[in-house]
């Protein structure tokens, strides 16, 4: 089962990503700062970061800088999820290595969507080039 | 003493002049050089050896008459100043290098009368030098010989003759350094006033000296002299006569004061700043008051010690230190008396020069050559000709001494000089104030009063005293008793002097007027009259003021200013020009302006009459009318005052500018402030939409949700749409407020009620939660004007806090209502957590909310307690958390009773 960590401070919004999640086999950790989020991360190495930016004390960017610093979490892939919708903040979130960039509101079938996605490009790298030549295979054919 | 130690000290002494005045020539910007005491004891070149010596010699022979010459120019002080300034100012405006350009410009820049009162002066001081030569040569042979009688000699056994060209070698080449006659000479001026101070110290030194040292006091002196002679005599006025006499020796020095050319020089040309008339008004007074203070002691002392038969009371500063064996004293007598000699002749030779070489020679003879000539040529050709001048000038006076008979006054000499002198005056003064005074009236003034001068004076002194004939004095010419010069027309009650100025100025005076009256001047002069007259609007406008208009090329003009003051000095005074009124290089006639500005600059090398002349040969004339000049005044009058009303305006339009500029600036800040501002709305705002959604879109998929669960959703989703629409009216109620739309129901109300009314409101709360709620008042009930509603707002929000902040059970929450004269005030306490330190600055900001609530959900919109604040505020009260609390929080309310206070 792949996991999931999700950094949010709203309550509500974590409690219907996190039954969405669970309804889709995903595994999921809740962290509700950027502080938790750290820890979490480097506790349980989940494969995917649902990361909210606005959060009391650390932010999202500096979850983010410290995830990708780690070795440990070279697989891990990071989607901000925020209400930040400028042109603006989406590049900068984007410099400083975010995998993708979700805008607040969302919608369900976008995030599974994009989670999704996340996790397929990163099984791609790991791995030897037998299954990349047949993921390459699959495409063709649909 | 022998003779050459005594001309060895005068050699030495002229030696340390030259010295003086060369090094502060060259330290032109030194303090000592430039200041103002400077210039007021420069006007003291006015006490000559007639002063020095001559003023003894009249305090001994007839009393306090000596008074008169000085007590002039003290009496007259403040109006002296008041007519100088007005003087000065002209002067400075056309460039007036003496006083002949002076007059000569007033009447239309006439190159004769320029010439005619360089006559007059040249005429006038000869015999004042003649008399500072009698002074030197006398004294000298007193002090080398120690004889009280001096010996005559002529010329080459004279050694008046060889001291007569010393004086004009000294004075020829210590004057005419620098070729601008208008130029300030800061050096010589210098030694001029060191001058001053040392014939004052040496003429005190022995005025103490025969006070105290020869005599025992001034009481002392006086009983002596009274012994023998009767001195009340001398000490008295005498009657109307010699108030008459008094009057009129006192109008005569004031007169002069203006006119002698040395003062002229020293006063106006030598002026350069209005700190100095402030110091020249009590200083040159003060100088005389010190110098006349010892005269008559002096006098008495010698005819005691002395008397007036055997020695010349002129001398007695010299002579009784001699008679006492105090051989020292009377050489710095001497030295004294050298010293006011050196200094009227090197300023009066100066300015004579000036005059001579500007007003008569140049203009008259050698103009032509001049235009031919390079400028070096012609400054070397100017400065022969001023020094030739000076020579002759002295070698004059010395001829001229010695015809005289030895036993003349000193005293009676120095008032030839006077009276001649004094015929400018008419011309000079009136010309300042009546505009109608022309040159022919000047001319003839000038001259009639000459010729009654020569008649009533100086002809019956000629006779009797040089030519010892008397008879004419006697009896009149041809026998005409009604025509003897000094009784003329049986006027008998003056003496001499004063005779002669009644009748020379009377004559002078009618003569000017009549003809003034009866022929108009040309326009030129009359243009000048008016400039004159009204000196202080020309003044202001420099070169705009023009009386006459000519057409010129500026190429012309400039080849002309290269002749006179060299290349280099025309060249900037173009620059200078064309920066000043902004005038295009490329433009080959040369406007009026310019004409006149040359014509000035001109003026300063060669004299006004001579410039004018120089000008007029480039320029094709074109007359200027009165009524045209009057306008150019009337005009300027208007320009100022408008150009003053433009400058305050552009003033205000500066501040407005710097008021909009901060206006602007604050407008930007408050649309940087709103855009943040609406960014954090829309980021809350943005919150429990999320929410909504996801948990929309959960139960819309969620079919096999198990019914716990989906309530729980359906509430999430009912709490964050409470939550949105409590943000959306808090954040719309405090716009409100903020912006000033809100307005506030003010009414009468009991705040004890208000108080009750919102304790109920949350009242369920607090018992569910087992927290006890408290309500504390001062009195039952306490009036004010405030808006109900909105005050039960705050203390339900402030309430609602408290409740979030407490624990169950064991919380207290206190509602304390005070009230005094003028305020009501209110504070919410309790026991709950309290607020940080850190946070107490930020509470009542927008989107606060503290992070330490204790409900899991956060159930304000971070905007409670800034709409409390923007409620108390517009109440006209204050709002503030209590600091250092140790336990729980308190915030307090107050606002004035009625809000109109």
């Amino acid at each position: 089962m792949k996991k999931i960590l999700i950094v949010d401070d709203e309550p509500n919004i974590v409690m219907a990503l996190e039954y969405t999640l669970k309804k889709n086999d995903f595994q999921v950790f809740i962290a509700r700062d950027g502080e938790e989020a750290i820890q979490m991360a480097q506790d349980k190495f989940p494969d995917v970061v649902v990361l909210d930016i606005m959060m009391p004390k650390v932010d999202g960017f500096e979850v983010l800088t410290q995830i990708k610093q780690n070795e440990n979490l070279a697989h891990t892939k990071v989607i901000f999820l925020s209400a930040k919708n400028k042109a603006t903040d989406i590049q900068k979130g984007m410099d400083r290595g975010a995998d993708d960039y979700l805008t607040k509101p969302f919608s369900m079938k976008k995030i599974l969507k994009t989670i999704e996605e996340q996790i397929r490009s990163s099984k791609l790298k790991v791995g030897s080039g037998k299954w990349e030549v047949e993921s390459k295979k699959l495409k063709v054919g649909s | 003493m022998s003779n050459w130690f005594i001309l060895g000290i005068i050699l030495l002494y002229l030696g340390f002049l030259f010295l003086i005045a060369f090094l502060a020539e060259r330290n032109k910007q030194s303090k000592w050089v430039n200041s103002p005491y400077v210039y007021a004891l420069s006007l003291a070149v006015y006490c000559s050896a007639w002063t020095y010596y001559g003023s003894v010699g009249v305090a001994a022979r007839s009393g306090v008459e000596f008074l008169a010459i000085y007590l002039g120019p003290v009496i007259a002080a403040p109006l002296w100043i008041i007519v100088l300034r007005k003087i000065i100012q002209l002067s400075k405006l056309y460039n007036v290098s003496s006083i002949a350009d002076f007059i000569s410009l007033r009447y239309g820049n006439n190159r004769s009368i320029g010439a005619l009162v360089t006559i007059i002066c040249a005429i006038s001081i000869i015999p004042y030098i003649s008399l500072q030569l009698k002074a030197i040569s006398e004294t000298f042979q007193i002090i080398t010989s120690a004889e009280a009688n001096p010996v005559e000699g002529f010329v080459f056994s004279d050694t008046t003759f060889y001291i007569a060209i010393t004086l004009a070698i000294f004075a020829s080449f210590f004057g005419t350094l620098s070729l601008d006659a208008s130029k300030r000479r800061k050096g010589i001026m210098f030694s001029i006033a060191f001058e001053s101070v040392l014939k004052l110290t040496f003429f005190l030194i022995v005025g103490i000296y025969v006070i105290f040292f020869v005599f025992d006091g001034t009481q002392d002196v006086y009983n002596q002299a009274n012994e023998k002679i009767n001195l009340s005599s001398l000490s008295s006025v005498g009657g109307i006569s010699g108030g008459l006499n008094w009057y009129f020796t006192i109008v005569l020095s004031f007169l002069v004061i203006f006119l002698l050319p040395r003062q002229f020089q020293v006063s106006v040309v030598e002026f350069s700043d209005r700190s100095q008339l402030k110091k020249a008004i009590w200083v040159f007074p003060l100088y005389l008051f010190l110098f006349n203070v010892f005269v008559i002691f002096i006098a008495w002392g010698g005819i005691v010690k002395l008397g007036t038969q055997d020695f010349n009371p002129d001398y007695f500063s010299l002579l009784i230190p001699l008679e006492n064996g105090h051989n020292w004293l009377a050489v710095l007598v001497f030295l004294g008396g050298f010293s006011a000699v050196i200094s009227m002749v090197v300023v009066s030779t100066l300015a004579l020069s000036t005059m001579l070489s500007n007003n008569l020679i140049i203009p008259y003879g050698f103009l032509k050559k001049f235009t031919k000539n390079e400028s070096v040529k012609n400054e070397k050709y100017i400065k022969v000709i001023r020094r030739a001048s000076i020579f002759s000038l002295i070698l004059l006076a010395y001829i001229l001494y010695s015809f005289f008979d030895q036993n003349v006054s000193l005293f009676a000499i120095g008032l030839i000089s006077f009276l001649i002198i004094a015929q400018l005056a008419p011309s000079f003064f009136l010309g300042m104030y009546w505009n109608r005074g022309s040159s022919l009236g000047a001319k003839v003034g000038m001259i009639s009063g000459l010729l009654v001068c020569f008649y009533t004076y100086v002809l019956p002194f000629f006779a009797t005293v040089v030519y010892n004939n008397p008879s004419i004095q006697m009896n009149g010419p041809w026998g005409i008793e009604a025509l003897r010069p000094y009784q003329l027309l049986g006027l008998d009650v003056l003496n001499p002097t004063t005779h002669a100025l009644f009748w020379s100025l009377l004559v002078n005076f009618f003569m000017y007027a009549a003809f003034s009256v009866s022929f108009k001047g040309n326009y030129r002069e009359r243009n000048y009259g008016e400039m004159f007259v009204n000196s202080e609007q020309v003044v202001a406008m420099k070169e705009t003021a023009f009386v006459w208009k000519g057409e010129a090329y500026v190429a012309d003009i400039q080849q002309l200013l290269i002749r006179f003051i060299g290349s280099a000095r025309a060249e900037k005074a173009l620059l200078i020009f064309r920066r000043r009124y902004q005038v295009n290089p490329e433009e080959k006639l040369a406007d009026a302006r310019f004409i006149n500005f040359a014509e000035r600059l001109l003026t300063g090398a060669v004299g006004s009459a001579s410039a004018k002349i120089l000008i007029g040969s480039v320029a094709k004339e074109k007359p200027v009318s009165l009524v045209e000049v009057l306008q150019i005044l009337e005009e300027n009058r208007k320009t100022i005052s408008s150009n003053k009303s433009l400058e305050a305006q552009s003033r205000k339009l500066v501040l407005l500018t710097n008021k909009l500029q901060q206006a602007n600036e604050e407008l930007q800040l408050q649309d940087q402030l709103k855009d943040d501002f609406l960014d954090t709305v829309a980021h809350e705002l943005k919150t429990p939409v999320t929410s909504i959604q996801a948990s929309g879109e959960v139960l819309s998929d969620g079919e096999d949700m198990p019914f716990a669960l989906r309530k729980q959703f359906i509430e999430n989703i009912l709490n964050d749409t409470e939550r949105l629409a409590i943000l959306i009216n808090d954040i719309l109620d405090l716009e409100k407020l903020a912006s000033g739309r809100a307005q506030l129901d003010l009414q009468k109300h009991d705040l004890v009620q208000t108080a009750k009314k919102a304790i109920q409101g949350v009242q369920y709360i607090a018992d569910k939660r087992k927290i006890s709620l408290q309500l504390e008042t001062v009195s039952s009930s306490i009036m004010a004007d405030y808006d109900h509603h909105k005050m039960m707002q705050v203390l339900t929000n402030l309430l609602s806090n408290s409740l979030k902040f407490v624990e169950e059970e064991v919380g207290e929450i206190k509602l304390n209502l005070n009230s005094n004269k003028k305020q009501v005030s209110y504070q919410v306490i309790d026991n709950g957590k309290g607020i940080p330190k850190e946070d107490l600055p930020h509470i009542f900001k927008k989107f606060y909310q503290s992070k330490h609530q204790n409900l899991k959900k956060q159930k304000g919109s971070g905007f409670g307690l800034a709409i409390c604040k923007q409620i108390v505020e517009l109440h006209g009260g204050s709002i503030s958390a209590q600091a250092n609390r140790t336990k729980g929080a308190c915030i307090q309310v107050e606002f004035p009773k009625n809000t109109n206070s």
